[in-house]
């Protein structure tokens, strides 16, 4: 069997990509590391080198092909025809093992390796449940589909037409685009002064975030992820969040923090924290994390006007997901506020964020064993609507809370203790939590899986308080 | 004065000759400032002050030098010795002391403290009690004069102890990758609460620490408010220039400990008494405005006992200006 080139992901998140461009046809002389192909996903290009020498004896995947698999075969290699080198041995060389492309990424990422931005190429989002139309958009609307990595964008680019002292900076946010590619195109739209590249210094930047919107303007600050946040923490809590209480009211600090937040493929301990809870502690900031694109536009140019620092999380395996949005000229969403997405009778499913995926999914499970999930979003942790899961609650009586992050002193041990507290009576089970285990996350693809919150946990954990099995 | 090899330097005319009016004002600002203190460790040690609270007392010629060479609509930010730079901006001495004493006619409402006072109208950004936070955020000041595209600057001070800090160096990159018109004032006072320059800076000479990001630094005698006059003058007409960040190292010193809890057992007597007897900036000002005939005896006893009534009056107030209302508790954590 001819020795394979297969499709390679360019990122732990990568599913698939368009095989954009070959550089070789049938019948060229490959050498390794010269470059044969060119492939993209929504967030880069990249070029595919050969590792092992041959000719091409056949294109697999001809060039402009859309969604191709990682992993799928796209050309083969034929044993080399050229007079081989002499060799000591019976003269027949052995054939060349299968070549793995090395992606290249172009331009090379800033960042160290283990910083490296992996990206997401549109992974299909969970399977659609049946969801209440949100009651803040008039019927009739009319929407289109875009990913939430371009509601993000769209936000950022209507909140700095609007107002001149909005400005974005952070690490690889201009000329790379974004590490992300949620600022794909803004220097260009806006220039060096507005979308600014910062240097690999977290705290320094944050603090200089910090001081510009004390002095007047509308800092976004991008961190590559919340992981890299850690390094500024002292900036947004000691100075961003505590000086309005601190000056008696005098100063205001209207800044957003915003980035991926949470784990996002195979990137391992220190780069895959979950910090919801750590920032919904702090008096004096708000704490934004959206699930679908609507709310992620909206929330964001909501957070973007509010005078107070506002922490934006995100999440890198969602930025590539596609969910309607209103087409309407100034879509805000109000912070603080929950929505529930589907009305249920039988138990309340809370959660926020990517884990909203899982409950969606979980509904639909429930549904066929005769269990009527209500979902609610969280959207806002800080402050948090509990009054929309108290509501649900006195209908349902069961409630199962579902988050990515860890569970000591978690958002869902915060929803738990509330809901005990102001709907105690109208509980039927014990309120009960599904989350990201208690343990630093694990690299091995297996043991990741299981850190995580699972659809069958949730399932489990709704019967249970359900008292089904 | 000492200079970076490798500063480049301002090279305008040298600022007129302080007037008499201008040093009769050095001379009034800095002897606020003193009796200020002296009061606010009286008002502590009688209990009406509480938690921490950081004595300016010897430090007075820098603030007052710095502050003397700027202009409407520039900024100052400083960390937690910071009574002096309030006074210094035009801040009223008793909504300063009220706050010293947690009272509801304090700047901040009673709600911030010695550590933590601010004023929007004086352009004065706090007040700050992490060491070396204040250094990127006045580095974010001046970032927002230069997007609006003023001329202004930020005079961002800090100490020796936060000068080893490494969120200050990040803000140096920043500052001269960026050509922001922020004034770094490091306020030498030779001691990071019990730890000497000596023992914890490998270059001690604090006004290079910028060369690595090519930002000239000078030392300055902190003790000597025209001196540190004429380098604020300097300073000042590089960063409106549009020439960047600047260092000025105040070489200066503080008579009390590093807080009012603080014996300073770490120096010698004679070595505070050095500076108190023979380089005290007020005691040097006074003789120079004597000796020029600038003021007579009687005219500087009569400044004194009008310094005294405002800081009396300000002690009066904070004592007597009622606690904050329970219902403060909960206001203002978010707008």
């Amino acid at each position: 069997m001819p020795p394979e080139i297969l499709m390679p992901a360019l990122s732990p998140t990568m599913e698939e990509g368009k095989l954009a461009k070959w550089h070789v046809k049938v019948g060229d002389r490959v050498n390794s590391g010269d470059v044969i192909a060119e492939i993209e996903t929504d967030k880069a290009t990249m070029e595919v080198e050969a590792v092992d020498e041959g000719v091409v004896s056949n294109i697999l995947v001809p060039e402009g092909t859309e969604g191709v698999k990682v992993n799928t075969a796209i050309a083969t290699l034929a044993g080399d025809d050229e007079p081989k080198p002499k060799s000591g041995g019976n003269g027949a060389s052995a054939a060349p093992p299968a070549p793995t492309p090395l992606p290249k990424a172009t331009p090379a990422p800033a960042k160290a390796e283990a910083k490296s931005p992996a990206s997401a190429s549109a992974p299909a989002a969970p399977p659609p449940a049946p969801l209440a139309a949100d009651p803040a958009i008039p019927a009739g609307t009319e929407v289109h589909t875009i990913t939430v990595r371009e509601a993000l964008r769209e936000a950022m680019a209507e909140e700095m037409r609007r107002d001149p002292n909005v400005f974005l900076m952070g690490e690889e946010v201009a000329q790379y685009q974004g590490a992300y590619k949620i600022s794909q195109g803004l220097l260009e739209e806006f220039g060096p002064k507005r979308v600014i590249d910062t240097p690999i210094t977290e705290q320094g930047f944050a603090g200089l975030g910090v001081g510009a919107a004390f002095g007047g303007l509308r800092p976004i600050v991008e961190f590559m992820t919340f992981n890299f946040a850690m390094q500024a923490i002292d900036q947004i809590v000691n100075s961003a969040a505590k000086t309005l209480y601190m000056s008696g009211g005098q100063m205001g600090c209207p800044i957003v923090f915003r980035g991926p937040n949470g784990a996002a493929a195979r990137v391992a301990a220190q780069h895959s924290q979950n910090y919801a809870s750590w920032y919904a502690h702090v008096p004096g900031l708000k704490v934004v994390a959206p699930y679908f694109a609507a709310d992620a536009k909206g929330l964001l140019k909501a957070a973007i006007r509010d005078p107070n620092p506002v922490i934006f999380l995100e999440n890198e395996i969602c930025y590539g997901r596609s969910f309607e949005v209103p087409k309407l000229d100034d879509y805000v969403v109000p912070l603080g506020k929950a929505r529930v997405v589907r009305e249920g009778t039988d138990v309340t499913l809370v959660s926020f964020s990517i884990t909203m995926g899982i409950i969606i999914q979980a509904a639909e499970a429930l549904e066929a064993a005769g269990i009527s999930a209500e979902l609610i979003d969280l959207r806002s942790l800080r402050p948090l609507d509990i009054a929309t899961v108290v509501e649900s609650v006195k209908k349902t009586n069961r409630v199962v809370v579902v988050e990515e992050g860890w569970p000591v002193c978690g958002i869902s041990s915060e929803v738990a203790t509330q809901v005990m507290e102001q709907a105690f009576d109208y509980l039927d089970a014990p309120v009960a939590r599904v989350t990201g285990k208690d343990v630093p996350m694990p690299y091995a693809a297996n043991l990741e899986k299981l850190a995580l919150p699972s659809l069958d946990e949730v399932v489990a954990a709704a019967k249970a308080v359900c008292y089904r099995n | 004065m000492a200079k970076a090899a490798s500063a480049p330097r301002a090279n305008g005319t040298p600022a007129a000759k302080p007037s008499k009016q201008e040093l009769l004002g050095y001379y009034r600002t800095m002897l606020l400032i003193r009796r200020f203190e002296e009061k606010a460790g009286q008002l502590y040690g009688m209990g009406l002050i509480g938690g921490f609270c950081h004595l300016y007392i010897g430090q007075e010629a820098v603030v007052v030098g710095v502050q003397a060479a700027l202009s409407e609509g520039d900024k100052v930010i400083t960390a937690y010795r910071d009574h002096g730079h309030m006074l210094s901006t035009g801040m009223d001495p008793a909504g300063v002391m009220a706050e010293l004493t947690g009272r509801s006619g304090g700047y901040s409402k009673g709600k911030g403290g010695s550590m933590h006072m601010f004023s929007r109208e004086k352009n004065f950004f706090g007040g700050h009690g992490i060491v070396g936070a204040q250094v990127p955020i006045g580095t974010g000041l001046a970032f927002a004069n230069l997007y609006r595209g003023t001329d202004r600057v930020c005079t961002t001070y800090f100490g020796d102890g936060a000068a080893n800090q490494g969120q200050v160096y990040e803000s140096f990159n920043m500052a001269e990758l960026w050509k922001l018109p922020v004034i770094y004032v490091i306020e030498n006072n030779q001691y990071a609460m019990g730890t000497s320059v000596e023992r914890s800076s490998a270059e001690t000479h604090l006004f290079k620490r910028g060369s690595s990001f090519n930002i000239p630094g000078e030392q300055v005698d902190g003790m000597d408010v025209l001196a540190v006059k004429a380098a604020a003058d300097k300073a000042v007409k590089w960063c409106r220039e549009g020439n960047g960040p600047i260092i000025l190292e105040m070489k200066t010193y503080r008579y009390r400990g590093h807080s009012m809890s603080d014996p300073a057992k770490y120096r010698t007597r004679e070595e505070v008494d050095q500076y108190r007897e023979k380089r005290d900036p007020i005691d040097h000002l006074r003789a120079t405005l004597v000796e020029r005939k600038l003021a007579t005896e009687e005219e500087l006893k009569e400044l004194d006992k009008e310094i005294r009534g405002i800081v009396n009056h300000a002690a009066e107030f904070a004592q007597t200006s009622p606690e904050p209302d329970p219902a403060e508790l909960w206001t203002e954590v978010v707008h």
